[in-house]
């Protein structure tokens, strides 16, 4: 019974997958095309500038002929927001795959995900654990996904700091740039999870690069600006704007825990969500 | 500076933080490829030629999609039998290390390319052949026709490395921001 009554919900989940999938991977979001008019403002280096003029050149052409941003079209990882109506069914799960695989189609994309030893190709983009499907209760059924290239999240660390060593996130967060350089194609966003526990962190930094990079606060600010401090620049061959945006989430740890994951994305941080209706269906 | 493959002796007047654009075929090659190339021979004739770390989203056989940069980093270790070869360029993102830059000494460069840029640069290519193709489509050796891909000298045939400068005065700075720092953990 159930599965009749949402097959429809299930086609549309799915179908919301490979949609946001083909905007996240051919366009990128106005705040993040934003923010790299606003570096090209700021840098005078004509090498610098270069890289952003190619940046921004690449994603006119993109988006003129509906191609890939970046050859690395990522391996997907999305967000779920489910009401109460809507339960968290292998069927859910299978929909949102089935997505995966009409983008990998149609967009198209590169197969990316393979088995982590023998490193054999499924070719569609899906396999154990892929897509990565986090699930949030809302008030409505939402698809967010966020396409993760290699280059970018390889460069990504986690530290299991002190709780007295909360003024060493900055130099964590600075020290990861560094030793990234030009290798996840800056200028970056970085998310920054600070809290939860070891796994936690981590997800909280990659939810972080969700998160509009229009506005920082304070503290947000000033990890950015220790980053840019660095002079790695565009492609980290040297300029003012290493990091776009930095961009922080917490959750409360363990009194003796001091987790901080940083979570490196690209100037190409693709994301997008798609509504899905469900009172139709159920 | 404009380049066309064949490449010859003008590529060592080049030097690290130059512009220029690259013409003609260039072989796009990986991890993979490299390691394939070691044990089976170089599938093109290596002399002047330039290899793209690069894989590429390739349609039917004959259209480039997207084609941006692939970290170049990764072949560190496996790039000196195609300079010993004959090859002149390596074409990639985010650098290489010391051992490619004594290696490219007296004969090559490596060139630049803005990561990510998959658009820009498949709007001037263009599929001429392929080998490895078993390999899979990203790890394949692709034979293309550039056509002014816009790139910057990174590491040039005098030692001059664009990539390592600009990683010493971004440690230094970064000892100065943080050099209160004494805790473990890190």
């Amino acid at each position: 019974m159930m599965e009749s009554a949402s097959s429809g919900l299930l086609e549309a989940v799915a179908a919301a997958t490979a949609s946001a999938l083909h905007e996240a991977e051919t366009s990128l979001p106005a705040d993040v095309n934003a923010a790299i008019g606003r570096a090209l403002e700021r840098e005078q280096d004509p090498t610098a500038r270069a890289q952003l003029e190619n940046i921004r050149e690449n994603i006119r052409y993109a988006g003129e002929r509906g191609l890939p941003l970046c050859q690395d079209t990522g391996v997907p990882v999305v967000y779920l927001t489910l009401p109460p109506s809507v339960p968290a069914t292998a069927d859910l799960y299978e929909a949102v795959a089935e997505g995966v695989r009409r983008a990998t189609a149609e967009v198209p994309l590169r197969p990316n995900v393979v088995d982590p030893l023998t490193r054999e190709n499924t070719k569609d983009n899906t396999g154990g654990g892929m897509p990565t499907i986090h699930v949030r209760p809302g008030e409505e059924l939402t698809v967010t996904v966020l396409p993760k290239g290699a280059g970018a999240e390889n460069c990504s660390r986690i530290a299991m700091l002190l709780p007295s060593q909360k003024g060493e996130i900055a130099r964590f967060v600075a020290e990861t740039m560094l030793l990234a350089g030009g290798k996840p194609c800056p200028p970056v966003v970085l998310g920054v999870g600070i809290g939860a526990t070891f796994d936690g962190a981590a997800a909280l930094a990659k939810e972080a690069l969700l998160l509009s990079i229009d506005e920082m606060d304070p503290f947000e600010q000033d990890l950015c600006d220790a980053v840019n401090a660095l002079g790695i620049g565009p492609m980290g061959l040297g300029g003012a704007v290493t990091a776009l945006a930095v961009k922080v989430k917490r959750g409360h740890c363990h009194t003796a825990s001091l987790p901080v994951a940083v979570n490196v994305q690209c100037w190409a941080s693709r994301r997008a969500t798609r509504k899905v209706e469900v009172e139709q269906w159920t | 500076m404009d380049l066309t493959t064949p490449l010859g002796d003008e590529v060592l007047d080049l030097r690290a933080g130059d512009a220029v654009t690259l013409s003609g075929t260039v072989y796009t090659a990986r991890d993979e490829a490299h390691l394939r190339m070691m044990e089976e021979g170089i599938p093109f004739d290596p002399v002047g030629a330039a290899v793209y770390h690069c894989g590429p989203v390739i349609r039917d056989r004959k259209e480039v999609v997207a084609a941006g940069p692939t970290t170049s980093a990764r072949m560190n270790a496996l790039s000196g039998f195609l300079l010993d070869a004959g090859v002149r360029a390596l074409v990639g993102k985010g650098g290489m290390d010391e051992r490619v830059r004594d290696e490219l000494r007296g004969r090559g460069v490596y060139l630049a390319f803005t990561g990510g840029c998959a658009a820009l640069a498949a709007a001037r290519m263009q599929v001429k052949g392929v080998s490895f193709e078993d390999l899979g489509m990203a790890e394949a050796v692709w034979e293309i026709e550039l056509d002014h891909l816009p790139l910057i000298v990174g590491i040039d045939a005098h030692g001059g490395d664009l990539f390592e400068a600009v990683r010493q005065k971004a440690k230094l700075q970064f000892d100065q921001q943080f050099n209160s720092y004494k805790g473990p953990g890190l």
